[in-house]
C-alpha cells in the first residue's frame, strides 16, 4: 500500500486571475435592514451577524466589494467605512498598512493594488461598547474576489467587542475569493474582544491577513470559529505585545467536513516583561484536511506563553496535522505546549452508556466536550451553531 | 429474585475469564464479593452491566425477571442497574454537573446532593481531570444517587482512598442502600426502614475496608472465575485478614476435584 504522504502546506494558491476582480461595487446601500432578503438574513445569522438583535453597538454590512450598510447607536465608539475614513480623518494613514506589509504575499498585494473597502471602528479613550459591533462580510457575485481592508483602533482603557461574520448567499456552483487585511491597534490597558465566524460555502476560497499590536496592560482575545464548509482558509494573524503586561488570547473552533482544507495558525510576539499569551485550538474532521498552527516567540525575561492544539479525526478519511513552535530568545521565558490527536475512546463512550446515554448520545457528549473551548463572550446563536455542528457529527460518526 | 446469573461463562480478549457462575440477589440484599486479583470480580460486573469486550460464552443473567443477557448497555441502565467504576475515564470538557445532569435529570438540583458528598468543589471540574481517588469515588456516587438505580454495582469503592474519605463514602453508600443509621425524617424507625429496604448492592472489595462502613447481608468469595464460597461476610473477611486467601484455596481445590 502506499504511504499517504504529507505535505505541510497542503492548501493551495488561488488562481485570482480566474476570477473576476473590477466587479461587486453596484449593490445598494440599504440604510432600511428589513428590505435585507430572509435568505441573506438567515446566513448571516448562521454566522452570527443578526440583524434584528438590540444587543448590538452598531452593524456594518459589505456585499462584495459594496459596503451596504454602516450605522453605530452607541456613543464613544466610531464605525466608518475605511474609505470615508480615510477622507475624514488625514491620520488614519499612519494606520494603514503598519502592522502588514501589502507585499506579504500575493493577496495583500491584490488588496493593496485593488480598491479595497473595509470598516473602520475606533473606540474613543474609556469608551466601552456595552454590546458589541457585528461587521458582515458578504459574497454575492458569481467569481467575485472580495477585497477587504479593516482598521481596529482601541484608545486608552476602552473595551471594544467586535463580531465579525463572513458568508455568502448559497450559489455553490461558482469559485469566489475572500481577500481580508486587518490592522488591530489595542493602546494601554485597553480590550478588544475579536470574534470571528466563518460560514463561507463549499466553492469558496479565503485568505485573512491580520497584524494585531497591543501596548502596555492590553488585552486581545481573538474567537475563531469555522465549523460550516469552505473549499480552503489559510490564515495566520500575527499579535505583537509591545507593552508591558500585555496579554493575547486566541481560541479557535475547527470542524472540517469531507472537501473544506483549513490551515489556521497563531502567532504572538511576546516583546516586552510580564507580556503573556495562550493559544487554545480544538480541530475536528469529519473527512477534511486541517493544519493547526501555532507560535509563540519571548523576547523579554518574565513573559509566558502556552499552546494547546487538540484534535479528533473521525471516520471519513481526514487528516490533522498540526505545528506547535516555541521560540526562547532569552533567558527567563515561560513557554509550553501541549499537543494531542486521535479518536474517541471507546472507555469514554462505554462509560457514558454505563449512565444511561445511547451511544449515539455518548458521542454527542464527548464531542460537546472536545469543542468546549471556554469562550469569552461568545454569543448565544454561536453555541447553538455548534450545537447542530455536533448533531451532524453525531449523524456521520455512524 | 432481583438479580439472577445462571450458569454464566465469559470471555475476555480469548481467554475464559468467568466458568459457570451461579448468583441470585435478592431485594434490598447486600452482597460482598471477595477474591484476589484478578479472579474475575470485575469481569461480572462489567458482564452484568453489559460492557463491551466482555463475551458471555454461555448462561443468562436475569434482572427483575427479564433476560438481559443481550441487551444494550443505555438498555439496562433504563432498567434500574447502576455501577461505580474503580478506575472511570477522563471525559474532558464534561463538568460533573453537567453528567450528573445526564444521569438523572435536567432539573436536578445538583449543588444540593453534592453537599452531603462534599463534592461541590469539582462540581464545575472536567470528569476525572486530575481527581485524586477520593474524588473519584465522590464523583462516581453522586452520579448513582442522580441515576437511583435498582440494583447497585459497586467495583472497589474503597480503592486508592484516604481513611476519611472512606467513611463518607461509606456512609453515600449505606445512603443509596438504605443501610446503617441514617436520619429520616418520615417519622418511621430505622428498623421500618430497613424492612422497607429495596435496592440490593453487589460490592467488590478487595481489602474488605468498605464493611467497617457498609453492614452487608452475605458474602461470597471468587477464586478463578468461580465462586468457591458464600456466608456471613464479616467471618470470611476475618478469615481472609487473618490468612490472606490461602483458606480459600484449599476450598478451591477440593471445588476443582468435585468438578473433575
Amino acid at each position: 500500500m502506499r504511504q499517504k504522504t504529507q505535505k505541510t502546506n497542503p492548501v493551495k494558491e488561488i488562481l485570482l486571475e480566474n476570477l473576476v476582480e473590477e466587479k461587486g461595487y453596484e449593490h445598494p446601500y440599504q440604510e432600511d435592514l428589513s428590505l435585507i432578503s430572509q435568505e441573506d438574513k438567515e446566513r448571516m445569522l448562521h454566522a452570527g451577524v443578526n440583524l434584528n438583535s438590540k444587543e448590538r453597538s452598531g452593524t456594518f454590512i459589505m456585499k462584495d466589494q459594496s459596503v451596504i450598510h454602516c450605522n453605530i447607536k452607541q456613543p464613544g465608539i466610531e464605525l466608518l467605512s475605511t474609505s470615508v475614513a480615510l477622507e475624514k480623518y488625514d491620520s488614519l494613514k499612519n494606520y494603514w498598512w503598519k502592522l502588514l506589509l501589502p507585499d506579504t504575499d500575493r493577496y495583500t498585494e491584490h488588496v493593496k493594488n485593488h480598491d479595497a473597502r473595509g470598516y473602520f471602528i475606533r473606540a474613543k479613550a474609556g469608551a466601552k461598547s456595552y454590546f458589541p459591533v457585528q461587521s458582515c462580510l458578504f459574497l454575492e457575485d458569481p467569481g467575485v474576489v472580495q477585497s477587504v481592508h479593516n482598521i481596529i483602533i482601541a484608545e486608552e482603557g476602552s473595551e471594544l467587542e467586535i463580531l465579525t461574520g463572513c458568508t455568502s448567499n448559497e450559489n455553490s456552483e461558482t469559485s469566489r475569493a475572500h481577500l481580508g487585511v486587518s490592522e488591530i491597534y489595542v493602546y494601554k490597558n485597553a480590550k478588544v474582544t475579536y470574534s470571528m465566524i466563518h460560514n463561507w460555502g463549499e466553492n469558496i476560497q479565503v485568505r485573512p491577513r491580520t497584524g494585531i499590536i497591543v501596548e502596555e496592560g492590553g488585552t486581545f482575545i481573538s474567537n475563531y470559529i469555522c465549523i460550516r464548509p469552505v473549499k480552503d482558509v489559510q490564515m495566520d494573524p500575527i499579535a505583537r505585545l509591545v507593552g508591558k503586561g500585555a496579554t493575547a488570547l486566541f481560541n479557535s473552533i475547527l470542524v472540517a467536513e469531507p472537501g473544506s482544507m483549513m490551515d489556521i495558525g497563531s502567532r504572538v510576539i511576546l516583546e516586552e516583561e510580564d507580556t503573556k499569551t495562550e493559544i487554545v485550538s480544538r480541530a475536528l474532521t469529519t473527512g477534511g484536511v486541517i493544519t493547526a498552527r501555532g507560535l509563540i516567540r519571548g523576547q523579554a525575561a518574565g513573559c509566558k506563553g502556552h499552546l494547546e492544539c487538540q484534535g479528533l479525526v473521525l471516520d471519513g478519511g481526514g487528516q490533522i496535522y498540526t505545528i506547535p513552535e516555541l521560540d526562547g530568545m532569552v533567558s527567563g521565558v515561560e513557554l509550553s505546549h501541549e499537543a494531542a490527536v486521535g479518536k474517541i475512546a471507546q472507555d469514554e463512550i462505554e462509560y457514558l452508556m454505563a449512565r444511561g446515554l445511547s451511544e449515539q448520545d455518548a458521542i454527542g457528549v464527548i464531542v460537546r466536550g472536545f469543542l468546549n473551548v471556554e469562550i469569552v463572550g461568545l454569543p448565544p446563536i454561536l453555541k447553538k451553531e455548534i450545537e447542530s455542528a455536533i448533531d451532524k457529527i453525531k449523524e456521520s460518526a455512524f | 429474585m432481583m438479580l439472577q446469573i445462571k450458569d454464566l461463562a465469559v470471555s475476555t480478549n480469548g481467554q475464559n475469564i468467568l466458568k459457570n457462575i451461579n448468583l441470585e440477589i435478592d431485594k434490598g440484599e447486600t452482597v460482598v464479593l471477595f477474591g484476589p486479583n484478578g479472579c474475575g470480580k470485575t469481569t461480572l460486573l462489567m458482564s452484568i452491566m453489559g460492557l463491551g469486550g466482555y463475551k458471555i460464552e454461555k448462561g443468562k443473567i436475569i434482572f427483575k425477571g427479564k433476560d438481559i443477557t443481550n441487551i444494550p448497555v443505555y438498555e439496562r441502565v433504563k432498567l434500574g442497574i447502576g455501577i461505580m467504576f474503580q478506575r472511570p475515564p477522563t471525559v474532558n470538557g464534561v463538568t460533573v454537573r453537567q453528567l450528573v445532569k445526564l444521569c438523572g435529570d435536567e432539573d436536578l438540583d445538583v449543588g444540593e446532593i453534592a453537599g452531603t458528598l462534599r463534592a461541590n468543589s469539582f462540581l464545575d471540574r472536567s470528569v476525572n481531570d486530575g481527581f485524586s481517588g477520593g474524588e473519584i469515588k465522590r464523583s462516581e456516587l453522586l452520579q448513582l444517587i442522580a441515576q437511583e438505580p435498582d440494583l447497585v454495582l459497586l467495583d472497589e469503592p474503597e480503592s486508592g482512598v484516604d481513611v476519611e474519605n472512606i467513611a463518607l463514602i461509606g456512609k453515600a453508600i449505606n445512603k443509596l442502600l438504605d443501610k446503617g443509621v441514617m436520619k429520616y425524617s418520615n417519622g418511621l424507625s430505622l428498623k421500618e426502614h430497613h424492612t422497607r429496604r429495596y435496592r440490593p448492592g453487589l460490592i467488590i472489595t478487595h481489602t474488605g475496608y468498605i464493611l467497617d462502613y457498609v453492614p452487608a447481608d452475605r458474602g461470597i468469595v471468587f477464586m478463578n472465575g468461580h465462586v468457591v464460597c458464600g456466608g456471613n461476610p464479616f467471618e470470611i473477611l476475618n478469615i481472609i485478614r487473618d490468612k490472606g486467601f490461602e483458606e480459600c484455596k484449599k476450598c478451591d481445590k477440593k471445588h476443582k476435584r468435585q468438578i473433575q
